[in-house]
């Protein structure tokens, strides 16, 4: 039984070994303290709302929230200093999470996502005074059926769901590990760990119940369908090598490994390798919204409460490019002449497709929707180019557009009318006339997203696509390039709109929110612009980190 | 040290972000806080000053590189700085005649109540001005006079109520944005030769390049510094221009803005010492310019127009004495400090002047002001004397030996410069008498408003009396002592840089210096522009020293009236370039309507059309997204496949 690496998942499961042999696992805490630490602060949340009254509850979980995720940063950034990042990087927990350069970065890009979206969440200034007190976008009880006598009971007793917070938490723990997962339970089991507390986020919205819970209902199918296409992926590459672990199957993929005799009929079957291989791939694309395994997005980014649904949109796609890098590039690179080729294909179809469909929508939750599946595809570009320069400028891209994505929704969160968050596009009409502050912020944005210059937006195409084309996929650039013309009609439309157009008589006003948004928006728009007037610094940060530990 | 260039471009432009971004909260402290960062501003540059004088002459130049934006194969955009000694007496010239203007516009704007955006479009142009003084190349030049353009408008429209001032704004920025176009192109051809955009390496290989795309080269830099710097034919912006406060006036027309022009110009001197059709065409332009500015200022009746006049025909000395080449390099620059100081002082005396005038601009109804506002007097008087370069003062110093170096450049051409050199030192004197007499001597031709019941306010600002008379008064402290300030500078400055050819050594590792063949001697030049001046000045004392000065301008000579419509540019443009445009225009959008659109249009419908039809997939229904997934996952597993088949 030597020659198969054993992890923390295989060893107890291997009838040859007998049963009194199994070792202690060693789990080195102090490299995993950046999750630890998330982890214990979502069970401490999980404790204030059994034990505080409900009056304290709101200002602890914020607390608790705020104070372990900057916990996490500063274990992630002792981490990196320590040299984990390069020289020191290894393969913690028994072979199940690595600790390397692309987890550290995308783990800290991930718990300052979620450090600027839990002030969103928190946000309690925006909605009108229910009965006196000050609410949030959250749902007043989460179980109570729409419109029923009990939800109005919840309201008039002017209950918050402040479960939110360790939802919030969970999900970025699960999200922190699925970039890290090094073997495909842990991807499993951290997939499931960041979809199921997603899921329950988004049918929690305050206006708009019935939509809301139909998105979460759909996230929730689709999302459990993907995973059992993931799982359905996982045996079969089990099968192909024996082994679950990503060096493992590596090895046997390059032929470098040592044959169990007992798995010898059935291992290096290719065809298991490539049905496998492209399932589990299939399951981290819809996690990523590539078409066409986008279709939940706009629905679901629509329903959402708008925070979570920055949240989603901006820590999800880190998370789960993070697991589709290391994948690709870990476990797979051996057989990049069989993905390449159909990786291209969704790439350009998730870029013309995005780019294309946004042009007609009117709702700008769903155009942002759309314009993270354009994005989706521009970031595909630098994926498959398959080379440091490759990973590093996915990185930049996934830390730049995160930031934006968080802003724009934040902004969304600040338009409203008497029926909440004014999202059609006609009512954003001449709000440049009306509020110049706020849509000359959300102009930024949309020039980021755009990929205009001097915004973080053009400095990431600029990184994937000069990736792309050093790795020879020129048709793909040309292709995306294409794509971010159609798709800088669509934002530039939208400036257009706010700042060209009369404003409609009774339309929205721009609520005025607390220090918590203000923070958030400002934080995303400080780093739209550090990242695209001087990006040279995190390119060069990404740069470093680019090497995945095997 | 060198880590402080970046904080001397900084400090105005953390001032310009805090005050235009803090609202109205800072409102009350604004202006100080602008105030005080271009003195902070002024504070560094003087110690990075202090610290280049104390190194040997071949070790000045500091270099200071922030970062890259974006490099790319041979593509390098660099956010560098180099300070050497051109730069450096441009950073002390736009930090100290800026931070005298802020403290004057302290007072000026006093009763705006947008005085706080005001002071963050002030921070704005200095931290544009110095970035573009700065650059250690072309690129990040550029930035910066875009800044300088974008600042300019702003200042310009500033009282943009006025539709006088809005237009004078959008005049100023689209004749700049012809000028930008050259130096745009010009950059562009730059890289394409050299393979780079910084100063040094351009500069070192620069004779290796053709002949024939140097001139190229020299010729549309010199595009894009007409347009900043006002010279013919991009002049017709400076006029319009006056719109803007007064203080914005002082800030253009002596320490930003136009001294750009003659910056480019002179720190491309390798580009241009190295195409001498160029170089002859800077000259040119400046001759034509000095010729141009001064007959315009001659018949202006408007004080701060008449100061516009002569700023157009002293940047046009500048712009000649660059076109000198190393003969007349060092002059431009020391010229150009001497006019900062002087033409700083005389506008703030006129804006001085207006504010107790009730913002009164015709000089025709101004006279005998001297009794009432003795210490705008004096500092606009001894301004005044400078520019017409009396001796001793600044401007004969700088002045002469602009004229001087006119000569030296030999040959007919030479012989022509110089004349027209000397020429202008004659009509300067002209016209220059002509405002001070009008303004301050003979008698008063405005009705003085009845004594108002309590003591005269001293505050400035926009006031209004019974029946709008103005009554004449001096201004508060805080906009005479920049003036005093100033017109000190405009009285030593000049001698002091001549001391001992200071001002050449100083600057001579930079530009070179080369003293040229002068067919006559220095002191029959001066002697001959004393000869000059001289006859100016009586000229212009007894037209409107002796006589009665007309409340209303006389119908005048074809030339005074041309000269009052600033010989007709603007009807020149309109004629040729605005009737001319519009055929383009016209022929262009039916070519636009006919070609362009209908297949614009087709992809933009087509576009539309695929998004509506993709969108009706976007169903709602789970069970078709699902249809849609498992879809998709088969086509990827048997395209994995297809591959390995293949």
């Amino acid at each position: 039984m030597t020659g198969i690496i054993h992890s923390l998942w295989t060893t107890a499961a291997d009838p040859a070994l007998p049963l009194d042999r199994i070792p202690t696992p060693k789990i080195e805490y102090a490299q995993l303290s950046p999750v630890l630490i998330v982890f214990g602060a979502a069970v401490l949340g999980v404790l204030v709302e059994a034990l505080l009254p409900r009056r304290g509850r709101y200002v602890a979980q914020l607390g608790v929230s705020v104070v372990g995720l900057a916990a996490a940063f500063a274990a992630i950034v002792a981490l990196a200093a320590d040299g984990y990042a390069s020289t020191k990087s290894h393969i913690a927990a028994m072979g199940a999470v690595a600790v390397d350069g692309p987890a550290l970065f995308l783990q800290g890009t991930i718990v300052l996502v979620a450090l600027v979206a839990a002030f969103t969440f928190a946000e309690r200034r925006l909605d009108p005074l229910v009965h006196g007190r000050r609410v949030d976008s959250f749902a007043a009880q989460g179980a109570a059926v729409p419109g029923s006598e009990q939800e109005q009971r919840a309201v008039r007793a002017g209950f918050t769901t402040t479960e939110v917070f360790p939802l919030l938490l969970f999900a970025v723990a699960g999200m922190m590990i699925f970039p890290a997962a090094n073997d495909l339970l842990t991807l499993f089991v951290s997939l499931e760990v960041f979809s199921l507390p997603l899921y329950l986020l988004c049918a929690l919205a305050r206006r708009h119940r019935l939509l809301s819970q139909e998105s979460a209902v759909k996230y929730f199918l689709l999302g459990a369908f993907s995973s059992a296409i993931l799982l359905f992926g996982i045996a079969l590459l089990y099968g192909y090598a024996g082994t679950i672990s990503y060096g493992g199957i590596a090895d046997v993929v390059s032929g470098t490994a040592r044959m169990t005799p007992a798995l010898a009929n059935t291992t290096a079957n290719d065809a298991l390798l490539l049905i496998g291989g492209s399932m589990v791939v299939v399951g981290l694309l819809f996690k990523v919204a590539a078409v066409p395994f986008h279709m939940w997005t706009p629905d679901v980014y629509q329903g959402a409460p708008t925070p979570v649904t920055g949240f989603m949109a901006a820590a999800t796609k880190v998370a789960a490019f993070g697991a589709l890098l290391r994948l690709l590039y870990v476990v797979l690179p051996g057989l990049r002449w069989d993905w390449r080729p159909v990786m291209w294909g969704v790439a350009i179809a998730t870029m013309v497709i995005g780019a294309v469909v946004a042009v007609t929508q009117t709702d700008v939750k769903r155009l942002l929707a759309y314009s993270s599946i354009a994005h989706a595809g521009f970031i595909l570009a630098g994926v498959i180019a398959v080379s440091p320069d490759g990973v590093s400028s996915v990185l930049f891209y996934l830390a730049a557009y995160s930031f934006v994505t968080l802003g724009a929704f934040a902004v969304v969160t600040l338009v409203r009318d008497a029926g909440g968050e004014a999202t059609h596009l006609s009512r954003w009409a001449g709000l440049g006339r009306r509020s110049p502050l706020v849509a000359a912020v959300f102009a930024v944005f949309l020039l980021a997203f755009a990929g205009i210059p001097l915004t973080s937006g053009f400095a990431g195409k600029f990184a994937v696509f000069k990736a792309a084309a050093q790795a020879g996929a020129v048709p793909l650039v040309i292709v995306g390039v294409i794509s971010s013309a159609v798709a800088a009609f669509f934002y530039i439309r939208v400036i257009v709109l706010m700042f060209f157009s009369e404003p409609q008589p009774g339309g929205p006003s721009v609520a005025v929110p607390s220090p918590l948004t203000v923070t958030a928006i400002t934080a995303g728009a400080v780093m739209t612009l550090v990242l695209g007037v001087a990006p040279q610094y995190f390119l060069d940060l990404a740069g470093k980190a680019s090497v995945f530990v095997r | 040290m060198d880590h402080l260039i970046g904080a001397l471009v900084g400090a105005p432009l953390l001032g310009a972000g805090v005050l235009l971004a803090g609202g109205r909260r800072l409102d009350r402290a604004g202006h100080w806080i602008g105030c005080l960062l271009a003195a902070v501003s002024f504070a560094l540059g003087a110690a990075l000053f202090a610290d280049m004088l104390g190194k040997p002459t071949g070790q000045r130049t500091l270099t200071s590189h922030l970062f890259s934006w974006v490099p790319v194969g041979g593509f390098r955009a660099d956010v560098a700085f180099q300070l050497d000694q051109l730069s450096m007496t441009f950073v002390l010239l736009i930090t100290g005649v800026g931070t005298l203007i802020h403290i004057y516009s302290v007072g000026y704007m006093a009763h705006d109540e947008n005085r706080r955006r005001f002071f963050g479009y002030l921070n704005l142009f200095l931290a544009a001005m110095l970035l573009l003084v700065l650059a250690n190349n072309y690129l990040l030049l550029y930035a910066g006079w875009e800044g300088v353009g974008l600042a300019s408008y702003l200042l310009i429209g500033f009282w943009q109520h006025k539709p006088s001032a809005a237009t004078a704004a959008k005049k100023a920025f689209i004749v700049n944005r012809v000028g930008d176009m050259g130096l745009s192109i010009a950059i562009m051809v730059l890289f394409t030769t050299f393979g780079t955009f910084s100063f040094a390496p351009v500069f070192a290989h620069a004779t290796s390049a053709s002949q024939a795309k140097l001139t190229v080269v020299g010729l549309l830099l010199l595009l894009g510094a007409c347009g900043k710097s006002a010279q013919v034919p991009l002049q017709s912006w400076l006029g319009d221009a006056m719109e803007g406060p007064t203080p914005v006036s002082a800030l253009i027309h002596a320490a930003t803005m136009v001294t750009a022009g003659v910056y480019l110009v002179t720190r491309s001197g390798v580009i241009f010492n190295a195409a001498p059709t160029a170089q002859l065409a800077v000259c040119v332009v400046g001759a034509v310019t000095l010729m141009f500015g001064a007959i315009v200022g001659c018949a202006k009746d408007d004080i701060k127009k008449a100061l516009a006049g002569s700023t157009m025909s002293q940047i046009g000395y500048m712009m000649l004495a660059a076109g000198l080449g190393p003969i007349g390099y060092v002059f431009a620059i020391m010229h150009l400090v001497t006019h900062g100081f002087f033409k700083a002082g005389l506008f703030l005396g006129a804006g001085s002047v207006m504010h107790g005038m009730n913002d009164e601009v015709d000089m025709r109804k101004y006279g005998g002001l001297r009794g009432y506002m003795p210490i705008t007097y004096v500092t606009f008087g001894l301004g005044y004397l400078a520019i017409i370069g009396f001796p001793g003062l600044s401007g004969f110093w700088s002045k002469d030996k602009i004229i001087e170096a006119a000569f030296a450049k030999g040959g007919t051409e030479g012989w022509i410069l110089g004349g027209v050199a000397l020429l202008g030192a004659g009509i300067t004197a002209y016209y220059m008498t002509r405002v001070m007499v009008m303004t301050f001597f003979g008698e008063r031709r405005w009705q003085p408003a009845p004594e108002p019941d309590t003591a005269p306010s001293v505050e400035p600002g926009i006031e209004v009396h019974p029946g709008d008379l103005p009554h004449p008064h001096e201004s508060p402290k805080v906009m005479t002592i920049p003036m005093i300030v100033l017109a000190v500078g405009s009285v030593f400055a000049g001698g002091l840089f001549s001391i001992n050819s200071a001002f050449v050594k100083w600057l001579q590792p930079v530009t070179g210096h080369s003293e040229g063949h002068s067919p006559v001697t220095t002191g029959e030049v001066t002697a001959a522009t004393l000869v000059v001046l001289a006859v100016g000045v009586a000229l212009a004392w007894a037209q409107y020293g002796r006589a009665p000065v007309p409340v209303t301008a006389p119908r005048g000579s074809l030339l005074t009236r041309a000269a009052r419509r600033d010989l007709l540019q603007d009807d020149f443009n309109h004629v040729v370039l605005v009737r001319g445009g519009e055929h383009l225009t016209r022929s262009l959008v039916y070519l636009d309507h006919s070609l362009v659109d209908g297949a614009v249009n087709g992809t933009a419908a087509s576009v539309g059309g695929l998004s509506a039809r993709l969108r009706q997939v976007q169903n709602g229904y789970v069970r078709s997204y699902a249809v849609s997934m498992l879809g998709g996952t088969a086509v990827l597993v048997a395209a994995t496949l297809l591959m390995r088949a293949v």
